[in-house]
C-alpha cells in the first residue's frame, strides 16, 4: 500500500488521475449483458441463501424507535419463524443511538454472531465538523457496533480536496482500530460519473477502508449495475496490486431477489468467486429480505406464496 | 461454499414447429422442387438432422425468376409506393410478434447462442424492415435523383453467419425501392428464410414479390447468370465475390458485394482499458467469430501489451462455451464441419509459424462442431493468422509503437471492411478514423449495427453499402 | 328503438381527459345546424397546464431513439385504423361529406400519419451533414428538436389538416399542443383517445378545444412555447401571433396542406460541432 502513494496530496492526486478512464457506454453495456444471466434451480437456491446471509438488514429512519429496532433484530436472527433452515442475515444496520438496543436485542434472540453496523460521520450528508464525526464514531463503537458505515465528504471530493477526504477516512479508520471494520460510503449518485466512482473507490481503499459501499440509500440513483461493476473492478485490481482484498456493499434500490442475484452474478464474473462471501460482499436492504424469503418458498414448494406468509416487522 | 455454477437454463424449443421437409417458396406458395432432390440441414451443436429442404436446380431457378419478373411487371412496379411501404411495415410487425420463434429456430439451425439471436439478430432484422418500410414513398430523397427507378428483379445470395439478419439486409431495401426478389439462403442455414416465407404469406404480400430458393453454390450460380436478373446482391467469401464480378462483366447487371475482412482493432495506451477488453472479446468472439467485420487482429500499443493481454486472458476464461440454447452460453457451435476444418487449418499454421497460442480450459461437448476461444500472441504481419480470414474465434495479437505505425499495419491488407479504435482522446479517434481505409470504423465500441448506419467495405471487402440512405443506391437507378 | 349513449368531449392534457378548469363548454352543430356536441371551452389556465405537461414530457421524448418514436407513431396509425368508422362518422356530421368522401379523407389521414412515422429515423440523413471545413477539424451539423410547439389546425379537410400539423412536429422529438379548429374539433378529440391508448408518453401531445381568437392571444404570448404552426389562422390572426411571439422569438410558420419533410425540419434547430483531428 505504501508504495503506491507517499502520503502527500500531490502523490495521491497523481495516482488517482493516472487510473485508466472508464467508458460509460461500454461499462453499462457489459453490466447489462451480465444482467441477462439466467440463474435457475440449484444455483438459484444457493444464490438465495447466500444473498440472505449477505443482507445488512437496515432501518435508518428518523422515526426509528427501540420497538422497531427490536423487531428488526428478531427478524435478522430468524427471518422465517416457520422455517429454521433459513440462515440469519449478515448484519443489522442502524443509527448510532440505536446500537445498544440492537446489540442487546440480537444477543437476547440468539444472534450473538450477528454484528451491528452503525452509520456514522454525520450520515447521510456528511456535512458536519470533524469533531462531530469523530464523536459520532466513538459513540457507535462504545455502544457495541463492530462495523462502521461512514460517508465521505462529497463536497470535498467534488471540489478537488482529495487529501481532506483521504485524511477523514484515515482518522475514522484509526478510531475503528481492531474493534470495528470500516465501510466507506461513496454516495455514487452524487459522484455521477463512473470515472469518479473509480477514483473514489481507490481513494477509499488507499485510505484504509475495509469495504467500499455505494450509497446511503437516501439518494437516487444508488447501487446501479454499472456502478457496482466499476467498484468490483476496483477491488479486483487493487488485490492484484497489493494483495489485499477489500469488500463491496451495494445499498439502495435492491428490492427483489432478481436484483440481488444480478448483483451476485456481477461479483462472480467481475471480482471473482472469492468475493462470494459475507466477509467481502454485503447488500444493504430492508424490503429485499421478504422477497428473498418468498422466492425461497416458491423454490421449496413449487408455487408462488403471498406476502401474508412473511413477517412485516 | 463459493460455488456459483450456473445450472443449465435452456430456452424451450416448443415454440418452433419444424416440418420434416420443405419445398421452395415460389410465387407465394411452397412447391416441390423440379429437381426432385432434397438435402438435410442439421443442428451444428448436436449434429441432429432438423429437416430436409428442397434443392433448386436450373428449372427451379427459372420458375422463381419468372415469378419475380411477373410480380414486378404486373403488380409491384404499378403499386403506389406508400402501399409497398405498408407491406413492409406489416412484415416488420409480424417479425416482432414472432421474434422468439425466429430466435430459437436461428439458434437451432446456425449454432449461435440464443442470447445473441434473441437480443441482436432478430430485433435488428425487424428494425431493418421497419426502417426501410418508411423509405418506400420517400425515394426522391434517396440521393439518386428525384425520380429514381428500381432495377427490376434482384437475385440475392446470403451467407450462413447471420441468416435472418442478412435476409433482412437484402430483402428490405430491395422491396422498399420497388424491386422483386429471388433469394437463396445458405446451404447450412435455410430454416429462418423458409419461416420468413410464411411471414410474407401472413402479411398478404403479393405472390412472386419474394421468392426463396434453397440450394447450394450451383443454385447460386444459376441465379447470378440468369438473364432475367437485373441486380445481384451477394454477401459471402471474397473468392466467390470475385467470381461473380467476373461472371457479370459484359452484362447490364448491377452488383453489390459484401465480402471478407481482417479488421484491425487498435488499442492505444490511453484507452479505457477494461472496456477495450470487452470490445476485443466482443470483436472476435461474438457469433463465434463468424463475422466478416470481426476484429480479428488486435493491434495493441506495445507499452500496454502485458497488462492488456493479462486482462484479456482473465476475461476469456469467463467465456461459457456450450449448448447454444442455454441462455447463459456466450460462445456457441461452429456452423459446419467444413468451417471447423478451415479454422483448425489456419490456426494450426499459427503454431507452425512460431506464434504463441492460448485458450482457457474449456469442456467442449463431444457431439457437434466446437472450437475454444483462442488467441495467438507474438504474431507478425507475415503470419497466415494475420493475413487470412479465419472466420472463427481466433484472435491474432500484434503490437505497434506509434499511431502512424498502427495505421500502416491496419491498412496493410487487401481487405477494408471494418476497424476498431480504442483511446480516450477524441482528436486521436478522428485522426485515426480519417486514415483507416475501412468502410466501418468503431471507436470505443465494436460490432454495432443499425439500419440507419451504412455498412460495407473498401478494397476487396466489396462493393457498395447496406443500410442508411447510402444503402438504397444499390437498388435504384436514376429515372428521368 | 335503441337510444345511443351520447359522447362527452373533453380536453386531453398530460395523458388525461379533464374538463376545462373554467367549467365552460361551447356548442357545435353539424353541417345541417342540428346540435352535435358541447366540446370544452378551453381557458388560459388549461393552455398553461398543457404547456407545463408538454415541457415536462419533451426531454425524454427527444431522447428516445428515432426508431422508438417511429414505432410509437406507427402504433398510433394502427389504432387510428381501428377507429376509422368513428372518424368517418364525425367527418360526415361536421363537414357534411358523403360517406365515400369521408372514408377517403380518413384513409388519407392515416396514410399521412404513417408517412411521417417513417421520417423519424431519416430526417438527419437529409438535413444533417458533415462539413468539409478548411482546416484539421471534424465538423458536423445535426438537427435537433426545438421544444414545445403549438399547432393551430386548419379547417376542411379537418382530419387531414390536423394530421399534417401534428405528426411532423412530434416526429422529431418536439412535444405539442394542438389547438383544435373551433368549428371542427371532434376529430381532434377522437384522435386524443387514440393517442392515449397507443404508447405515446403522457404530455407529448395535448389537445385543447375552444375559441380560436382567445387561444391565439394566449398562445402567442406564452413565453414557454418555442414554436407555432399557424396554418389554421387567418392573416389577421397570423399577424397577431407573430407580434406577440416576437417577445421570445417563437419560430412561427404556416404551410399549405401538402405533406412535406419541411414541416418536420421547420420545427428543428441545427447544431454544428467542431473537433480537432490530431494525435
Amino acid at each position: 500500500m505504501t508504495n503506491l502513494i507517499d502520503g502527500s496530496e500531490v502523490s495521491l492526486r497523481k495516482f488517482l488521475s493516472n487510473l485508466p478512464p472508464v467508458d460509460q457506454i461500454g461499462a453499462e453495456s457489459r453490466a447489462a449483458t451480465l444482467a441477462t444471466r439466467s440463474i435457475k434451480n440449484e444455483s438459484k437456491n444457493w444464490a438465495i441463501d447466500l444473498a440472505i446471509r449477505m443482507v445488512d438488514l437496515t432501518t435508518l429512519e428518523g422515526a426509528d424507535t427501540p420497538g422497531k429496532v427490536k423487531a428488526l433484530a428478531a427478524k435478522a436472527v430468524r427471518p422465517d419463524p416457520t422455517d429454521p433452515s433459513v440462515p440469519s442475515v449478515g448484519a443489522i444496520c442502524v443509527y448510532n443511538d440505536m446500537v445498544k438496543v440492537a446489540r442487546t436485542a440480537l444477543d437476547e434472540n440468539g444472534g450473538k454472531n450477528i454484528p451491528v453496523a452503525a452509520v456514522a460521520t454525520a450520515f447521510p450528508s456528511g456535512r458536519a465538523s470533524m469533531e462531530v464525526k469523530i464523536q459520532d464514531t466513538k459513540d457507535a463503537i462504545a455502544n457495541g457496533a463492530s462495523e462502521i458505515d461512514m460517508v465521505i465528504d462529497r463536497g470535498a471530493f467534488l471540489s478537488g480536496h482529495l487529501g481532506e477526504v483521504f485524511d477523514e477516512i484515515r482518522t475514522i479508520k484509526d478510531l475503528c482500530g481492531e474493534k470495528a471494520h470500516l465501510k466507506v460510503i461513496l454516495e455514487t449518485g452524487e459522484l455521477v460519473t463512473l470515472d469518479n466512482v473509480r477514483k473514489a473507490s481507490y481513494l477509499a481503499m488507499l485510505a484504509g477502508g475495509d469495504f467500499i459501499k455505494t450509497s446511503t440509500g437516501k439518494v437516487a440513483p444508488a447501487a446501479t449495475a454499472p456502478v457496482v461493476y466499476v467498484m468490483l473492478e476496483a477491488v479486483r485490481d487493487f488485490y492484484a496490486l497489493t494483495g489485499t482484498k477489500i469488500g463491496v456493499k451495494p445499498a439502495g434500490g435492491i428490492r427483489t431477489t432478481k436484483d440481488a442475484i444480478k448483483q451476485l452474478v456481477l461479483v462472480n464474473e467481475v471480482a471473482g468467486p472469492q468475493w462470494l462471501d459475507p466477509s467481502l460482499f454485503r447488500i444493504g436492504a430492508s424490503a429485499l429480505l421478504n422477497d428473498l424469503l418468498m422466492q425461497r418458498m416458491k423454490m421449496r414448494d413449487g408455487y408462488y406464496p403471498s406476502p401474508n406468509y412473511v413477517t412485516l416487522d | 461454499m463459493n460455488n456459483f455454477e450456473y445450472a443449465p437454463a435452456p430456452e424451450s424449443t416448443a415454440i418452433v414447429d419444424i416440418k420434416s421437409e420443405y419445398g421452395l417458396f415460389i410465387n407465394g406458395k411452397f412447391v416441390a422442387p423440379k429437381s426432385g432432390k432434397r438435402f438435410e440441414t442439421i443442428n451444428p451443436a448436436t449434429q441432429e438432422v432438423l429437416a430436409k429442404v428442397a434443392y433448386a436446380n436450373e428449372s427451379d431457378v427459372n420458375l422463381a425468376v419468372s415469378a419475380a419478373r411477373n410480380a414486378f411487371t404486373k403488380t409491384w412496379s404499378k403499386m403506389p409506393a406508400a402501399e409497398r411501404g405498408k407491406y413492409l411495415f406489416r412484415i416488420a410487425r409480424i417479425l416482432q410478434e414472432r421474434a422468439r420463434e425466429f430466435a430459437v429456430l436461428e439458434t437451432l439451425d446456425n449454432g449461435k447462442p440464443i442470447r445473441e439471436s434473441r437480443d441482436t439478430d432478430i430485433p435488428l432484422a425487424a428494425a431493418h424492415f421497419f426502417y426501410h418500410a418508411g423509405w418506400a414513398d420517400k425515394l426522391e430523397h434517396a440521393g439518386v435523383g428525384n425520380n429514381p427507378k428500381p432495377y427490376g428483379v434482384a437475385g440475392q445470395i446470403i451467407p450462413w453467419n447471420f441468416p435472418m439478419l442478412m435476409l433482412a439486409w437484402k430483402i428490405a431495401p430491395a422491396l422498399a425501392t420497388g424491386n422483386t426478389v429471388v433469394l437463396k439462403p445458405a446451404e447450412t442455414t435455410p430454416l429462418t428464410a423458409l419461416l420468413f416465407a410464411e411471414v410474407c404469406q401472413q402479411a398478404d404480400l403479393p405472390a412472386g414479390v419474394v421468392n426463396i430458393v434453397t440450394g447450394d453454390g450451383t443454385t447460386g450460380s444459376f441465379i447470378v447468370n440468369h438473364p432475367g436478373i437485373d441486380k445481384i446482391a451477394f454477401t459471402g467469401s471474397t473468392g466467390v465475390g470475385k467470381a461473380i464480378a467476373k461472371a457479370v462483366a459484359g452484362t447490364k447487371k448491377s452488383v453489390t458485394l459484401e465480402l471478407g475482412g481482417k479488421a484491425a482493432n487498435i488499442v492505444y495506451e490511453d484507452a479505457p482499458i477494461d472496456e477495450a477488453v470487452e470490445g476485443i472479446v466482443n470483436g472476435i468472439f461474438f457469433n463465434q467469430g463468424h463475422v466478416c467485420c470481426a476484429g480479428s487482429r488486435l493491434l495493441v500499443q506495445e507499452n500496454i501489451q502485458d497488462e492488456l493481454i493479462e486482462k484479456l486472458k482473465r476475461r476469456m476464461s469467463l467465456i461459457r462455451v456450450g449448448n447454444p440454447l442455454d441462455k447463459n452460453t456466450d460462445l456457441g457451435a461452429i456452423n459446419s464441419a467444413s468451417q471447423l476444418a478451415r479454422i483448425k487449418e489456419i490456426a494450426d499454421s499459427g503454431d507452425l509459424e512460431g506464434a504463441q497460442r492460448w485458450s482457457p480450459a474449456c469442456n467442449l461437448p463431444t457431439k457437434g462442431f466446437w472450437y475454444p476461444p483462442t488467441i495467438f500472441t507474438g504474431v507478425s504481419q507475415s503470419h497466415r493468422v494475420a493475413k487470412e480470414e479465419i472466420f472463427g474465434p481466433v484472435l491474432s495479437v500484434l503490437t505497434f509503437r506509434t499511431p502512424a505505425e498502427a495505421i500502416e499495419k491496419a491498412n496493410n491488407t487487401q481487405y477494408g471492411l471494418s476497424a476498431g479504435v480504442w483511446t480516450d482522446k477524441g482528436s486521436k479517434i478522428l485522426w485515426t478514423a480519417q486514415r483507416l481505409r475501412a468502410g466501418v470504423i468503431w471507436a470505443n465500441t465494436f460490432n454495432k449495427f443499425d439500419p440507419t448506419s451504412p455498412f460495407g467495405g473498401y478494397k476487396e471487402s466489396g462493393w457498395g453499402r447496406e443500410g442508411g440512405r447510402h444503402g438504397l443506391a444499390g437498388y435504384l437507378k436514376a429515372g428521368n | 328503438m335503441r337510444i345511443d349513449v351520447m359522447k362527452t368531449y373533453k380536453l386531453f392534457i398530460n395523458g388525461q381527459f379533464p374538463r376545462s378548469e373554467s367549467g365552460r363548454v361551447y356548442e357545435i352543430t353539424d353541417s345541417k345546424g342540428k346540435f352535435l356536441a358541447n366540446p370544452a371551452h378551453g381557458s388560459r389556465k388549461d393552455l398553461r397546464d398543457s404547456v407545463v405537461a408538454a415541457r415536462a414530457a419533451q426531454p425524454a421524448w427527444s431522447k428516445a431513439t428515432a426508431y422508438n418514436r417511429g414505432q410509437i407513431l406507427y402504433r398510433v396509425a394502427e389504432i387510428m385504423e381501428g377507429r376509422s368508422e368513428q372518424f368517418i362518422a364525425e367527418l360526415i356530421a361536421q363537414e357534411g361529406l358523403n360517406p365515400s368522401a369521408a372514408k377517403k379523407q380518413v384513409e388519407q389521414a392515416i396514410d399521412t400519419w404513417v408517412w411521417y412515422a417513417g421520417w423519424t429515423d431519416k430526417i438527419s440523413a437529409i438535413s444533417g451533414s458533415t462539413n468539409p471545413v478548411a482546416g484539421p477539424y471534424y465538423n458536423f451539423t445535426i438537427p435537433e428538436a426545438l421544444g414545445v410547439v403549438a399547432v393551430f389546425a386548419d379547417g376542411k379537410p379537418s382530419l387531414l389538416n390536423l394530421v399534417n400539423g401534428l405528426a411532423p412536429v412530434i416526429a422529431s422529438g418536439n412535444s405539442a399542443i394542438l389547438l383544435a379548429h373551433e368549428k371542427y374539433p371532434l376529430s381532434a378529440i377522437t384522435l386524443s383517445e387514440v393517442l392515449a391508448t397507443s404508447d405515446l408518453p403522457a404530455g407529448v401531445i395535448n389537445i385543447i378545444t375552444g375559441k380560436t381568437a382567445e387561444l391565439v392571444s394566449w398562445t402567442g404570448s406564452h413565453m414557454d412555447i418555442d414554436g407555432i404552426d399557424a396554418s389554421g389562422l387567418s392573416s389577421k390572426q397570423l399577424r397577431e401571433v407573430k407580434e406577440l411571439g416576437s417577445e421570445n422569438l417563437k419560430r412561427i410558420h404556416s404551410f399549405d396542406s401538402k405533406r412535406s419533410p419541411l414541416r418536420i425540419t421547420s420545427f428543428m434547430e441545427s447544431k454544428t460541432v467542431w473537433h480537432p483531428v490530431g494525435i
